[in-house]
């Protein structure tokens, strides 16, 4: 550890996050006009333009703490797979609503424990993004878990696909209670959280909901937990979700949008 | 009081301009007519979404993507606002849906166009919502309370969306030859989808002398096609492109831009049914609509266990 710079760290740091909502935001965004409702369609577009609004923020400080002359796009647009620092939960496919839900509140329960304790990160920039974006995901989250109990307690074919979706994504959450190297590097200098740190919150909050909704954890041995997104190390979706988010931008290299 | 009176009463709170509301007497054209007007209108908001929902992904900047999605999300509020608005006319929201998912209501054909490029972006919100704004204002001043009042809410968004879509054009013409080349090539594609918005030529359009003595309409369809050809023709100079029309040219004694003839065969082929997207456009709605049934049953049965508890636990207290 610490054979890196406080900058560095933060740096990467930065960069994770925005990664996370980033991907996240260009997932459900793809939701956008094809929601099961008018209503939900809108408020789920709200949630991928809060993520997306924060990455920027995040890319923005990112670019600043460079030095270089990098913008928010050069970031978004001109990394390859393995650059990109965002947790595997975050990349996973939409799957039906049901998915895309699940996916959404095992996210956004991460999110807020996260956001709360990066409010007190001894970089005032990340704790003012912190403080900014809990409002936002206090929404989410409330959101989300709303849905996964209905949808949970609803009809006994709603209650199949949650299962499913539950059972299909909860093998993607040990990640985020793990340290990677980028967590561990910030946590070397107070910038951020132990992710370790989060896991009883997190886990107390999810199971409640989970539980009012009437679903079951699915017992998987701890090795079938999957991560490397942190470290870079990506599923196959994630070269064909950067292909047509960077098209543009690397088919005319330098143009101004 | 019988039907006459009350049809003459109607007649002349309409000539004293007089605003309709929903509980107010009405004619049953007059509530047929304005039925068929805002469902219309509010399928095409929610067809709308889909062109442009196309690049979403693909949206070339943070700051773009950020802006096409809430654009979009914007149509689907309008949506929203218009089923209301129709629904206080005695209809509910999913029979609307029924006949728009069943191809029996109809929706803007502007949107059975494909959009193929970033710029068409532009040129959708610079020509398409621009053709909107023109029809839309209008109704700001419409008879029917309800709305008039959605579309002064609506009219505010469309006139932003213009606005940004003329901006990104303007980004366009002064980048790379590749980007002149494509927002060129955008303003051909729409341009002539954009003046059929206005509908069938005034001597082709049979309704229009009832709806503009009911004020509902306030000016004829090819009143607002001059404007728009007017408008835009000023315009496309600030961008240095061109309007793909020959025939476009000043005419001192209108005081009017003259322009070409619009291929009607085209127009009435897709309101047929046969242009571009039409298929791929309806298919899309059903399957958002088919795919999301399990979830709005789920909400509905939940919604009602949840009061069975309520209703139970108040028994038991
Ligand atoms: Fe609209
Ligand atoms: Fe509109
Ligand atoms: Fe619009």
């Amino acid at each position: 550890m610490a054979d890196i710079t406080r900058n560095e760290a933060l740096l990467q740091y930065c960069l994770h996050r925005g990664d996370s909502n980033l991907i996240l935001g260009q997932r459900i965004s793809a939701w956008c006009g094809h929601g099961p409702v008018l209503e939900q369609d809108i408020a789920l577009t709200n949630v991928a333009l809060d993520l997306v609004g924060q990455a920027r923020s995040y890319y923005q400080h990112a670019a600043e703490l460079e030095g270089k002359g990098r913008t928010e796009d050069d970031f978004a647009y001109l990394r390859n797979e393995n650059e990109y620092l965002n947790p595997l939960l975050c990349e996973l496919e939409n799957g039906d609503w049901g998915k895309t839900i699940m996916r959404q509140f095992l996210y956004d329960a991460y999110h807020l424990v996260l956001l709360q304790s990066l409010r007190s990160s001894t970089d005032e920039h990340l704790a003012a993004i912190a403080t900014k974006s809990l409002k936002e995901v206090s929404y989410h989250r409330r959101y989300s878990s709303e849905w996964v109990i209905r949808l949970g307690d609803g009809t006994p074919e709603s209650h199949r696909r949650m299962q499913v979706a539950l059972d299909d994504t909860w093998r993607y959450t040990g990640e985020l209670l793990t340290s990677a190297p980028v967590d561990e590097n910030a946590f070397a200098f107070q910038l951020a959280p132990k992710p370790e740190s989060l896991a009883k919150e997190y886990l107390g909050f999810v199971e409640g909901v989970l539980a009012k909704a009437q679903l079951t954890i699915p017992e998987i041995a701890p090795t079938a937990m999957q991560q490397g997104g942190k470290k870079g190390t990506h599923t196959e979706r994630m070269g064909y979700l950067l292909a047509e988010m960077q098209h543009l931008q690397r088919v005319h290299p330098g143009a101004t949008w | 009081m019988d039907t006459a009176l009350l049809e003459e009463q109607f007649e002349a709170r309409i000539a004293a301009d007089d605003r309709i509301e929903p509980r107010d007497f009405m004619p049953e054209a007059y509530r047929k007519t304005l039925i068929r007007q805002i469902s219309q209108h509010a399928h095409s908001e929610i067809v709308g979404m889909l062109p442009e929902g196309n690049w979403i992904t693909r949206a070339p900047s943070l700051r773009r993507k950020v802006a096409l999605l809430a654009k979009v999300q914007d149509e689907a509020g309008h949506g929203l606002y218009l089923y209301s608005a129709c629904e206080t006319l005695g209809i509910d929201r999913s029979e609307l849906l029924d006949q728009l998912h069943s191809g029996k209501a109809k929706y803007s054909s502007i949107f059975n166009y494909p959009t193929l490029t970033w710029a068409d972006m532009g040129a959708v919100g610079w020509l398409v919502d621009g053709a909107a704004i023109m029809n839309q204002v209008p109704l700001c001043r419409c008879s029917y309370g309800p709305y008039a009042r959605a579309m002064v809410r609506v009219c505010k968004e469309e006139s932003f969306h213009q606005r940004q879509g003329f901006e990104l054009l303007l980004t366009l013409s002064r980048g790379t030859e590749a980007q002149k080349a494509m927002a060129q090539d955008a303003i051909n594609r729409w341009w002539w989808p954009a003046l059929m918005m206005f509908g069938p030529t005034d001597e082709n359009s049979p309704n229009t002398a009832r709806s503009m003595r009911w004020k509902i309409k306030r000016f004829t369809n090819d009143e607002l096609r001059q404007k728009m050809v007017d408008v835009c023709a000023e315009q496309v100079k600030a961008l240095g492109m061109t309007l793909p029309d020959p025939d476009i040219k000043w005419n001192e004694e209108r005081g009017h831009y003259d322009f070409g003839a619009i291929n009607w065969d085209e127009f009435y082929n897709v309101i047929k049914g046969n242009g571009p997207c039409n298929k791929e456009r309806l298919d899309a709605r059903n399957k958002a609509h088919d795919e999301g049934a399990w979830v709005r049953e789920a909400a509905a049965a939940y919604a009602a266990k949840q009061a069975a508890r309520e209703a139970q636990s108040a028994e038991a207290a």
